[in-house]
């Protein structure tokens, strides 16, 4: 490769590649931070796509896109706005015109601009960057198709099979643009398709001469530099959130020594849970798929009663679904893991959407005095670790435990270094003594104030449990009042109990902050972005971000009390706000919410924080 | 019969007191399930009795064995969970009308489909009980009640059809009093590897008293019930005359010695036929058109759900590279950073 004409060199830089559905972007996209994150960039990813399968071909409806940021510094988000679109065709173009970053770079392919498809993606002109207003950036105009067709017109492939191409020609040209190596890209072609050598061959001379259509029209185009990033030695491979939330369970398994068992109901955008775990039967995963959602908890709470690790996954409207359920796991006190991966509602909503609006449903979507632990994930990776403590608390405070987490962290990667499962806390499982003379149902570990596990096939532990209220002594059916309202109370201080084993909130940044910025799960990345920037701009912030909601950190009130000006931030009209000033009356929380179905981008933040800094 | 002569009926009782009103016909289903147990030898530990809500869900509170009163119509989800859980466990799911045909309908028809290997007993008493007084899924049309005081105007299930048509390998039916048959249907359910239903007529002697006198009073129930018992030809009546043909599509009443009519021409019961015509036809029958089937009326093998479960899991065990967590995670694109 030779010395090129025009380099920039950047700290960090967001691609997106955006096509039509069947344009094959996700997995370019995908292929494409790999080979970021092998070189040694922190990357974090973020795909969106239609949650039509595919929708009609052209329109702007039927645009998928995945987005990659990556840095020679730490990234937390998969970044606003773009340094680098590809655009597969117009409507692509159009649809992302608005995220593009000042003096960015375009790569559109111009053989899709005929005038079927410019009107398909509502352009009125011939000339879709000036429509699109991007006249004053960087747009290399690639006959990507063409190319493609003349790259491979030697091989005796058919048209759809050239056609399908287009994405390794256009991924091609992208390495060139930021310097990047084939070779994992081709070993990738190579394993996937390597019953059909001709594939391989094709996929392969096209991604080449893709990059070096690069060497060709450098004059025109300058290329990024990016270094690596320091990153923590150790081995890593990409993570997605959902995947993360698999693992975990994975990993509380194996660390516990019980059997996982899942019961769930496909549904957007938690299903990769459920499919991941279905093709775990190597490690001995249970997986039941329901007839419904409310069968997916139930015989998950069975699978618990019978003494296994057990699981349910779903999103928001099967978390309405499961309500009923969960309170007899609460009454029965059995452990049990709800994941609920958020999206926008109510009802059916925005299924492909992220939001943070199931925060009240979690915590009190249920009849009686119904108290759940309530955890919630704030990256795609930590996931796996919320996942993990989710099963611990659980199965260890015998109890049903919500983990939130949301279609952004789901569906977005991160590099993930590959823990050591035996430098991670143990479970113990709190199984009822065969030889406690004075063992019942419901005698209680005074500290934790659970109850302990008696699973059947174990003689002399026969017993009976149920949704009906227990007497307190005995476990026998009660209706007696007094009973009743110590049992409420018992259930609600052994959940508020599992606060002495959560870790204290956090303070992230100035402790003397005119600022406090509070957050709750999956904006985490957002919030600390803007805060850091704004720190580094010489602001006075800090960020007190939330895992534990219920119960939350022994040191909340101290924390909070601290600071005059407080700014709680999600994606809902203020529920963690509300619960905050319900918790602690006399703090004073000022609010910032979005609910469009998409995160936060740090731009908007900052310029917020910035307003409320100059009050 | 017994394998184990140490268990008595009477070691499947707790010390609960039973709260049903007296002359309710779970009393005698109870003794007949404590009986059955007994008799197939089974050790306490190893039974867990799975309910929903309703009068007969308060079942497993009177066994001696491990119970769990769940919430209504998700009994069958629970005990799927408990047995694909612990394949090892003898689950038995008691349910009722309402719980299991009503608002338990999809789970009770998946369960079946999916042929997992629970034994579930169906208390029909064509009411709601516990909620005092309310038509169920299987009031006949017409039926007065309180929240029908003109009538129902909507057709009941038959839960046998709902069964077989739902693809259920074994329907039985019985009669709460009739200890002695139910005992019977119970182990042979019991017996049965996969989902078996066990239908029990039974009487809500405060809601819907004499419900089904028509066919279960002594007076009249030879010849109102044929008791179907697989490999015997299809005959019942006091007097051991009547019987069952085929005529056509549709079967046909008969009395043997009239018309030239002789045993040889009596259907032989065959539970064990895949086919489901016959079965349907047999478990749809009604007084007073037809005698009603009690006895099993349809035992096929097939698939069992939670056996299949264990055979897969085992054989992938065997062929996967992947032993452990940490297998896992550094299978497919692993990096290192230096």
């Amino acid at each position: 490769m030779g010395k090129r004409s025009k380099v920039i060199e950047r700290d960090e830089v967001v691609v997106r590649f955006s096509g039509d559905s069947g344009d094959g972007m996700q997995l370019t996209g995908t292929l494409f931070s790999y080979t970021s994150a092998i070189f040694g960039n922190d990357i974090s990813t973020f795909p969106d796509y239609p949650s039509e399968i595919r929708a009609p071909q052209g329109t702007i409806s039927g645009v998928s896109g995945f987005q990659v940021h990556f840095g020679h510094t730490e990234v937390y988000t998969p970044g606003d706005y773009c340094d680098v679109l590809v655009a597969m065709n117009p409507a692509a173009l159009k649809a992302n015109a608005k995220w593009m970053k000042p003096g960015g770079t375009v790569i559109l392919d111009v053989d899709s601009c005929d005038e079927k498809n410019l009107r398909k993606a509502g352009y009125e002109t011939d000339d879709p960057i000036t429509e699109s207003k991007l006249s004053g950036y960087n747009i290399v105009k690639a006959p990507i198709t063409t190319l493609t067709k003349e790259s491979l017109k030697d091989m005796g492939l058919d048209n759809k099979s050239i056609l399908r191409s287009k994405n390794m020609y256009a991924l091609g040209l992208v390495y060139w643009l930021f310097d990047r190596p084939l070779d994992h890209t081709k070993d990738y072609i190579k394993k996937k398709f390597k019953k059909n050598q001709l594939i391989v061959d094709a996929n392969v001379k096209v991604l080449e001469d893709g990059y070096n259509y690069g060497n060709i029209i450098q004059a025109l185009t300058p290329s990024y530099h990016i270094h690596p990033a320091d990153i923590k030695k150790g081995k890593y491979r990409n993570l997605s959130g959902n995947q993360a939330v698999a693992w975990g369970f994975l990993a509380a398994a194996e660390k516990s020594g019980l059997e996982l068992f899942l019961g769930s109901y496909p549904i957007t955008p938690a299903t990769e849970i459920l499919q991941e775990l279905s093709a775990r039967k190597d490690l001995g995963v249970k997986v039941f798929q329901a007839e419904d959602e409310i069968a997916g908890i139930c015989t998950a709470i069975g699978a618990s009663f019978a003494g296994d690790l057990a699981i349910t996954t779903t999103s928001g409207p099967g978390l309405a679904l499961k309500g009923e359920a969960i309170g007899l796991a609460v009454i029965a006190e059995l452990p049990l893991v709800i994941v609920n991966v958020q999206r926008g509602g109510p009802s059916t909503g925005l299924p492909t959407k992220t939001e943070q609006s199931d925060l009240m449903q979690a915590l009190y979507g249920r009849n009686g005095e119904s108290p759940a632990v309530i955890i919630a994930a704030s990256s795609p990776t930590n996931c796996f670790d919320y996942a993990f403590y989710a099963a611990k608390i659980a199965v260890e405070h015998m109890t049903p435990v919500i983990l939130l987490t949301d279609g952004f962290l789901a569906n977005g990667t991160q590099p993930w270094r590959l823990p050591n499962l035996e430098e991670w806390p143990t479970i113990s499982v709190p199984k009822a003594d065969v030889n406690d003379k004075d063992w019942h149902p419901y005698k209680r570990d005074l500290e934790k104030l659970s109850r302990y596990w008696a699973t059947p096939g174990t003689a002399g532990l026969e017993h009976r449990i149920g949704g009906l209220e227990k007497d307190e002594q005995t476990g026998a059916v009660s209706h007696d009042a007094l009973n009743h309202q110590r049992m409420v109370e018992i259930r609600e201080e052994k959940v508020q109990r599992v606060a002495n084993v959560v870790p204290e909130l956090e303070l992230l940044g100035d402790e003397d902050a005119d600022v406090l910025v509070v957050g709750w799960g999956g904006t985490f990345g957002h919030l600390f972005t803007a805060v850091d920037e704004l720190a580094n701009e010489g602001h006075k912030l800090a960020l007190a971000h939330f895992n534990y909601i219920k119960p939350l950190p022994r040191n909340t009130y101290e924390v909070l009390k601290r600071y005059k000006k407080i700014v709680v931030c999600e994606l809902n009209l203020g529920q963690f706000a509300d619960y905050l000033t319900m918790n602690f009356p006399d703090i004073q929380t000022q609010r910032f919410n979005k609910v469009q179905g998409q995160p936060f981008t740090v731009v908007e933040l900052k310029e917020h924080f910035k307003t409320l800094l100059e009050e | 019969m017994a394998e184990n002569c140490q268990v008595k009926f009477t070691d499947f009782k707790s010390d609960q007191s039973v709260k049903w009103c007296p002359g309710c016909g779970d009393h005698a289903i109870l003794n007949s399930v404590q009986k059955a147990m007994a008799s197939l030898g089974y050790k306490k530990e190893e039974v867990a009795v799975i309910s929903g809500i309703g009068c007969s869900s308060r079942f497993p509170y009177y066994m001696e064995t491990f119970g769990f009163h769940t919430i209504h119509g998700r009994g069958s989800a629970i005990a799927s969970g408990v047995k694909v859980a612990n394949p090892h466990l003898k689950v038995w799911q008691i349910t009722g009308d309402g719980d299991a045909l009503a608002i338990g309908g999809n789970h009770f028809i998946h369960t079946i489909r999916r042929n997992i290997d629970l034994n579930v007993i169906l208390f029909n008493n064509q009411i709601y009980g516990l909620t005092k007084g309310q038509y169920s899924p299987t009031s006949k049309r017409g039926f007065i009640s309180k929240t029908s005081p003109f009538g129902t105007v909507e057709a009941p299930f038959r839960p046998g059809e709902l069964c077989i048509g739902a693809r259920g390998q074994f329907f039985a039916r019985c009669i709460d009093k009739d200890l002695k048959h139910s005992v019977v249907m119970l182990e042979e359910a019991a017996k049965h590897e996969g989902t078996s239903i066990v239908e029990v007529l039974q009487n809500c002697v405060i809601y819907n008293d004499k419900t089904h006198n028509a066919i279960t009073d002594k007076a009249h129930s030879a010849d109102r019930t044929i008791k179907l018992e697989h490999g015997k030809p299809m005959i019942f009546g006091a007097e051991n005359n009547k019987g069952l043909m085929l005529e056509g599509l549709e079967l046909k009443v008969v009395t043997i010695g009239e018309n030239g009519i002789t045993e040889d021409d009596i259907l032989v019961h065959d539970a064990h036929c895949d086919d489901i015509t016959l079965h349907l036809k047999l478990a749809d029958m009604e007084y007073p058109e037809y005698p009603v089937a009690l006895g099993v009326i349809r035992s096929v093998k097939a698939p069992v759900y939670d056996q299949c479960v264990a055979k897969q899991l085992a054989e992938v065990q065997e062929q996967s590279q992947i032993k452990s967590f940490n297998d896992l995670i550094h299978s497919g694109d692993v990096w290192d950073v230096e």
